[in-house]
C-alpha cells in the first residue's frame, strides 16, 4: 500500500506521491492554463533540485542515519530509507500522538504539519522530510495554556475514545490558522479527511465553529 | 440517630449531577498525551507483524519457522497453526514473528509466507442467499416459535403485507486495533491491552501462560475504540505474552488494520421473510417470519427471542436459521443483536402501515400498546417530543408524494429499548488526612466518559469541587469491576462510588459532630465545607485532619438494590432526509433521538452518548459493510478506502433530546451507550421509503441499492 515515490515528492494531505516529478497534483490542479501550470512546474522541478542538493546521500535498504526537524528540535535516527515519517514517531522518538490507523492515507489519524501544512506521515517517508519542519500535535500542545483547539474541543466534547482526537486537533488547527471565519458548510468539507469511529463528529464541528469564530476574532 | 441510606439528593439542590460537564480526561486526548495500548514504548520493545490467511477455508500442509529465525532483526516467532490444521476464513492467524524494528518483522512474515503451502478446501461466504445456502449444506435451524393462531388471524385481517428485509455483516472498525503490549519482570507479566475487560482478563492471560492470574497485570489507560469487541486476550496477546518470554524483550503486537476488520469482530447479518397484517384500526393482528444470517462458521445470527422487536403482537410464528460462512467469527457489536431485529422488524410494520395508507407516526402510536417491558406510555410522550421537533405532521406525505424533483425528501421513525442495569463494580475510597479524595476500581474509560462521572459522584456526595476528586481505573490490580459491554459500567460504577462515599461522608460527620458537639444527622458537605443546617461547622479539610494520620478506607460495592439504579430503557429516533433519484445517494437532513434513561449523571457526556449513537447508527445504515467475495472467499473491503464510514459533512443536523421528567431521575442511573445506535437503520430505511415511494430491502443503502430499487418499481 505505501507509494514508493520518489523521496522528494511534494504530496497533498490525502493523496499519494505522483512518481518523481517533484510537483504536487493539487498545486497543478490550482493554476488556471497551461501557463501556470508550465511556471508551477519549473518552479517545482528547480525548488526539488535545490533542496536534492541539500539532501544527503542515502544508500537504499540500509539505515541511514537522519537529522530531522521535529518540533523545533534536532532529532537523530538511524532508519531505513522505507521507514515512514509516522513510524519513526511513534517508535524511535516516542511521539505517540499522531496514530497509527489506516496507513493508507484514508482517516487522518496520523495529520501533523509539514513545512506549516497537515499531512499524513503514514504516508511520507522519513527520508522524504529531510530538511523540512515537521510539527506533530505535541508540539502545538507545549506551551502551558492549552491551545484554543483544544479548549474548545473539551468544551464541546469533541473526543469519545479520543483515538482520532490528535489527529483531528492538528487538522484542525491546520484548517482555523488557514480560514478564520469560515462557514460550517467549509468546515465539513476542510475536516472532511478524518475519519471518528465514536461519532464525536457533531462535537467536533461545534469545537471547529468556535475556533473559527475565536481564530476571526482574536487572531488566536 | 436517624437511619442512614442509601440515595441519591435532591434533583434540585445537585451541584453537578445532571449539569453539562466537559469530560475530565478530555484535554489529555486532544494534546496527544494519553497513552494508549498501541503507544507503549518500553526500552526494547520489539514489533510484531502477523502471517495470515489468504484462503477461506483450507489446510496448513507445510510451514517453515526456521527458515525466519536468523533473518535481521528477528528476535522470536509464534506459531497459531501447526501442519495439518485447518484455516476456516480468511485472515485466520498462522504465525506471528517479533523483531528490533517493524519493517525486519514484515520482511520475516514474508519469507514465512515463502514457504507456506496450503491445501485449498471449499469455502462458502454468501450470507444472503439462505437457498443457496441450504444446498450447499450450510444450513441449520436455530429454532421457532408460536404464539396465537396466525392463520385465522391472516384470514379476517383488513392489510396483509408480506417483504423481504436485510442487514449486512459489519466490522467493529476499532481505530485502535486490537492488540497488546507484553512486558516480562521475572515471573510477572505486565501487559497493556486494548481491553473493555481490565479486571476480566488477567486469567486469561494465565492459564494459557502456566502462570497464576496473580502473576498478571493488565493496564488499560486508554482504549480506542471497542464496541463489544475487547473482552478477551485473544490468541494473538497469548503470542505476545509468548514471544516476550522468548526473546526476553517487550513485545508489542497490534492487528494490522486488514487483520483487525477480518477477525477483530464481525456483527451478524440478518435476512428475513416476513407476512404481517393488521386490522381495520391499523393494529397489528399477526406476524409470521423466518429469518436467516451469519455470525461465521459457527453459524448463530440474529438472536429469535425478541422478534419482531420490540412488540408482542397477539399472534406470531417466527423461525430463525443460521448459515454456517468462513468469515470472521462474530462480536458483540453495539446493543447486540438489536440493530438488526430493528432494521429488519420495523421496516415491513412501515410497509404494512403504508399498504394500510396510515401516516407511519400514526401506525407506531397504535402499536404502542403491544411493545414490551410495559414502555408503552413513555414511547408516546417521546414521539409526540420527537415529532414536534422534526416537525412530523407538517413535513409527512404519503409514500412517494413528496414535491416533484429528482431530490426526494422523506420522513421515516423507529423505537428500540435496551437494559442497561448496573453491573457488578468494587471501588475503594480513600480520604486522606489532608483531604484529598481518591478512588481505585478495576474498570476502564472506553471513551464513554466513565472516569469524568465517578468523579462528578464523588464531588456531588462530599460537596467538593471535581478538581478535589480523583479517580485511578484501568488497573487489574484494583478492586474488581465488570467488563465495559451492555451498557452497565455507568450504574455499576456511580453506584458503587455514591455507596462508599456517602458511607465515607457518615464516619466523617461522626468525627465533626463528635469534636464540634453538633448532631451528625443534622450534617451535610456543601462547597468544601461541613455544614449543620445552613451554619458552617467546619471545612471539609478540618473534618478530614479529624481522621488523624491514617487515610480512611472504604469499600463500595454494587450493584444493589436500594434505588441507586435500575434498568429498561425505551427511546425514539426520527429522521428527515433527501434522496438523489439521478445518482442514488441519501442525505441526511435532520436526526433526532428522544431517549429516556433515568437519571443522568453528566448531561454532556450523555448527549455524546446519543450522537455517537446516531452517526454509527447512519454508518450502518447507509455506507459499511463487510464485503465478500464468492469466488475467492475474501473480504474485499478491509481497509479503511472501502470500507465506507460517514466522515464529519455526512451526518447532517443532529439533536440529542434527553427525556427527563422527575419521573425518569426518581429512577436511578441507568445505562446508555447502546440504546441510540438501534434505531436508525430502521428509521433511515422507513425514511428512504417514504422519500422515494419504494422500499430499498437491505441495508447499507448504498446508492447502488437505491437505484435498483427504483428500476424495480414496487415495494
Amino acid at each position: 500500500m505505501r507509494d514508493l515515490s520518489h523521496p522528494l515528492s511534494e504530496t497533498a494531505p490525502g493523496e499519494t506521491g505522483q512518481g518523481g516529478s517533484g510537483f504536487s497534483r493539487r498545486a497543478f490542479l490550482k493554476g488556471s492554463g497551461a501557463a501556470v501550470a508550465a511556471s508551477v512546474i519549473a518552479t517545482a522541478v528547480e525548488e526539488s533540485i535545490a533542496q536534492e542538493k541539500k539532501v544527503q546521500r542515502v544508500v537504499a535498504g540500509k539505515p541511514t542515519e537522519l537529522k530531522l526537524d521535529i518540533n523545533g528540535k534536532s532529532q537523530t535516527v538511524t532508519v531505513e530509507p522505507r521507514v515512514t515519517l509516522l513510524d519513526v514517531l511513534r517508535n524511535d522518538l516516542n511521539l505517540t500522538g499522531a496514530k497509527e490507523v489506516c496507513t493508507t492515507t484514508n482517516c487522518g489519524a496520523c495529520t501533523v504539519l509539514i513545512d506549516g501544512k497537515p499531512a499524513l506521515a503514514c504516508a511520507k517517508f522519513a527520508v522524504e522530510c529531510l530538511g523540512k519542519k515537521i510539527t506533530t500535535v505535541e508540539g502545538l500542545n507545549s506551551g502551558k495554556e492549552l491551545d484554543d483547539v483544544v479548549k474548545c474541543f473539551v468544551k464541546h466534547d469533541a473526543t469519545q475514545c479520543g483515538y482520532c482526537t490528535p489527529g483531528f486537533m492538528v487538522a484542525t488547527k491546520a484548517f482555523v490558522s488557514a480560514n478564520p471565519g469560515a462557514t460550517l458548510e467549509q468546515i465539513r468539507k476542510g475536516l472532511g479527511g478524518n475519519i471518528c469511529r465514536c461519532g464525536t463528529y457533531d462535537g467536533l464541528a461545534k469545537a471547529a465553529v468556535e475556533c473559527v469564530a475565536n481564530a476571526k476574532k482574536g487572531g488566536k | 440517630m436517624a437511619e442512614r441510606k442509601f440515595g441519591w439528593g435532591k434533583r434540585s439542590e445537585n451541584v453537578l449531577i445532571g449539569k453539562s460537564i466537559p469530560r475530565i480526561d478530555a484535554a489529555v486526548k486532544a494534546t496527544g498525551a494519553a497513552k494508549y495500548t498501541a503507544d507503549t514504548n518500553s526500552k526494547g520493545t520489539l514489533f510484531a507483524r502477523l502471517l495470515s490467511s489468504k484462503h477461506a477455508a483450507a489446510k496448513l500442509t507445510a510451514i517453515d519457522l526456521e527458515a525466519v529465525k536468523n533473518l535481521p532483526g528477528v528476535k522470536a516467532v509464534h506459531a497459531f497453526k501447526e501442519v495439518g490444521d485447518e484455516i476456516r476464513w480468511e485472515g485466520e492467524l498462522i504465525a506471528a514473528v517479533a523483531a528490533e524494528r517493524a519493517e525486519q518483522a514484515e520482511d520475516a512474515v514474508k519469507a514465512l509466507e515463502a514457504t507456506a503451502k496450503f491445501e485449498v478446501l471449499e469455502h462458502f461466504v454468501d450470507e444472503a442467499d439462505v437457498a443457496r445456502a441450504a444446498f450447499a449444506n450450510r444450513t441449520k435451524g436455530l429454532g421457532k416459535a408460536n404464539k396465537g393462531d396466525v392463520e385465522e388471524a391472516l384470514k379476517t385481517a383488513k392489510a396483509v403485507h408480506k417483504g423481504f428485509y436485510g442487514i449486512h455483516t459489519i466490522s467493529h472498525m476499532c481505530l485502535e486495533p486490537h492488540g497488546s503490549h507484553c512486558e516480562w519482570k521475572g515471573d510477572d507479566l505486565d501487559v497493556h491491552l486494548s481491553t473493555q475487560s481490565v479486571s476480566g482478563t488477567p486469567s486469561q492471560f494465565a492459564e494459557p501462560l502456566g502462570i497464576d492470574a496473580s502473576n498478571v497485570t493488565v493496564t488499560a489507560n486508554y482504549e480506542g475504540g471497542g464496541f463489544g469487541s475487547k473482552f478477551q486476550a485473544d490468541e494473538w496477546g497469548i503470542a505476545a505474552a509468548k514471544m516476550a518470554k522468548e526473546a526476553g524483550r517487550p513485545v508489542r503486537l497490534m492487528l494490522d488494520r486488514a487483520t483487525e476488520l477480518k477477525i477483530g469482530g464481525t456483527r451478524p447479518s440478518g435476512f428475513i421473510d416476513v407476512t404481517v397484517a393488521a386490522d381495520a384500526d391499523g393494529k397489528v393482528v399477526a406476524w409470521d417470519s423466518i429469518h436467516w444470517g451469519t455470525a461465521g462458521v459457527g453459524g448463530g445470527g440474529v438472536d429469535l427471542g425478541q422478534m419482531p422487536y420490540p412488540f408482542d403482537f397477539p399472534n406470531v410464528s417466527k423461525a430463525q436459521v443460521g448459515i454456517s460462512c468462513n468469515t470472521g467469527p462474530n462480536r458483540a457489536w453495539r446493543a447486540p443483536p438489536h440493530p438488526q431485529l430493528c432494521a429488519i422488524t420495523q421496516p415491513a410494520l412501515d410497509d404494512l402501515a403504508a399498504k394500510l395508507k396510515m401516516d407511519s407516526y400514526d401506525f407506531f402510536m397504535k402499536n404502542l400498546v403491544f411493545t414490551q417491558h410495559g414502555k408503552g406510555e413513555v414511547y408516546a410522550e417521546e414521539m409526540k417530543i420527537a415529532a414536534k421537533e422534526i416537525d412530523w405532521k407538517k413535513k409527512w406525505h404519503p409514500r412517494g408524494k413528496g414535491a416533484a424533483g429528482p431530490v426526494k425528501q422523506g420522513l421515516g421513525m423507529a423505537l428500540h429499548t435496551w437494559g442497561g442495569g448496573p453491573g457488578a463494580c468494587t471501588c475503594t475510597l480513600k480520604i486522606h488526612p489532608d483531604g484529598a479524595v481518591e478512588s481505585f476500581l478495576g474498570s476502564q474509560d472506553i471513551g464513554t466518559g466513565t472516569r469524568t462521572i465517578i468523579c462528578i459522584t464523588m464531588a456531588e456526595t462530599l460537596g467538593l469541587p471535581l478538581e478535589g476528586v480523583k479517580v485511578n481505573l484501568g488497573s487489574s490490580k484494583y478492586p474488581a469491576s465488570a467488563p465495559s459491554g451492555g451498557s452497565i459500567t455507568v450504574g455499576g460504577v456511580s453506584g458503587a462510588h455514591r455507596r462508599a462515599a456517602q458511607t465515607a461522608l457518615w464516619k466523617l460527620f461522626d468525627l465533626v459532630a463528635a469534636k464540634y458537639k453538633v448532631e451528625a444527622d443534622g450534617l451535610t458537605a456543601k462547597d468544601g465545607n461541613i455544614l449543620n443546617g445552613k451554619d458552617k461547622v467546619c471545612t471539609w479539610k478540618q473534618a478530614c485532619a479529624l481522621l488523624g494520620q491514617m487515610p480512611l478506607e472504604v469499600q463500595g460495592k454494587g450493584p444493589e438494590k436500594d434505588g441507586l439504579t435500575s434498568e429498561r430503557v425505551g427511546g425514539v429516533q426520527m429522521v428527515d432526509l433527501s434522496v438523489d433519484t439521478g445518482t442514488g445517494l441519501v442525505r441526511i437532513n435532520k436526526f433526532v433521538s428522544v431517549q429516556d434513561c433515568g437519571m443522568i449523571i453528566d448531561e454532556l457526556t450523555a448527549k455524546s452518548q446519543v450522537l455517537g449513537g446516531l452517526i454509527m447508527g447512519i454508518a450502518y445504515a447507509l455506507t459499511e459493510e463487510q464485503i465478500m467475495d464468492n469466488k475467492t472467499g475474501r473480504y474485499i473491503n478491509a481497509d479503511l478506502l472501502n470500507y465506507k464510514l460517514p466522515g464529519i459533512g455526512d451526518v447532517g443536523e443532529l439533536v440529542a433530546i434527553m427525556y427527563q421528567p422527575d419521573s425518569e431521575y426518581d429512577r436511578g442511573v441507568i445505562g446508555l451507550g447502546e440504546p441510540p445506535v438501534i434505531a436508525p437503520g430502521a428509521a433511515i430505511s422507513n425514511a428512504v421509503a417514504n422519500a422515494i415511494g419504494v422500499r430499498v430491502p437491505v441495508l447499507p443503502l448504498t446508492p447502488k441499492r437505491v437505484l435498483d430499487a427504483l428500476k424495480g418499481g414496487q415495494a
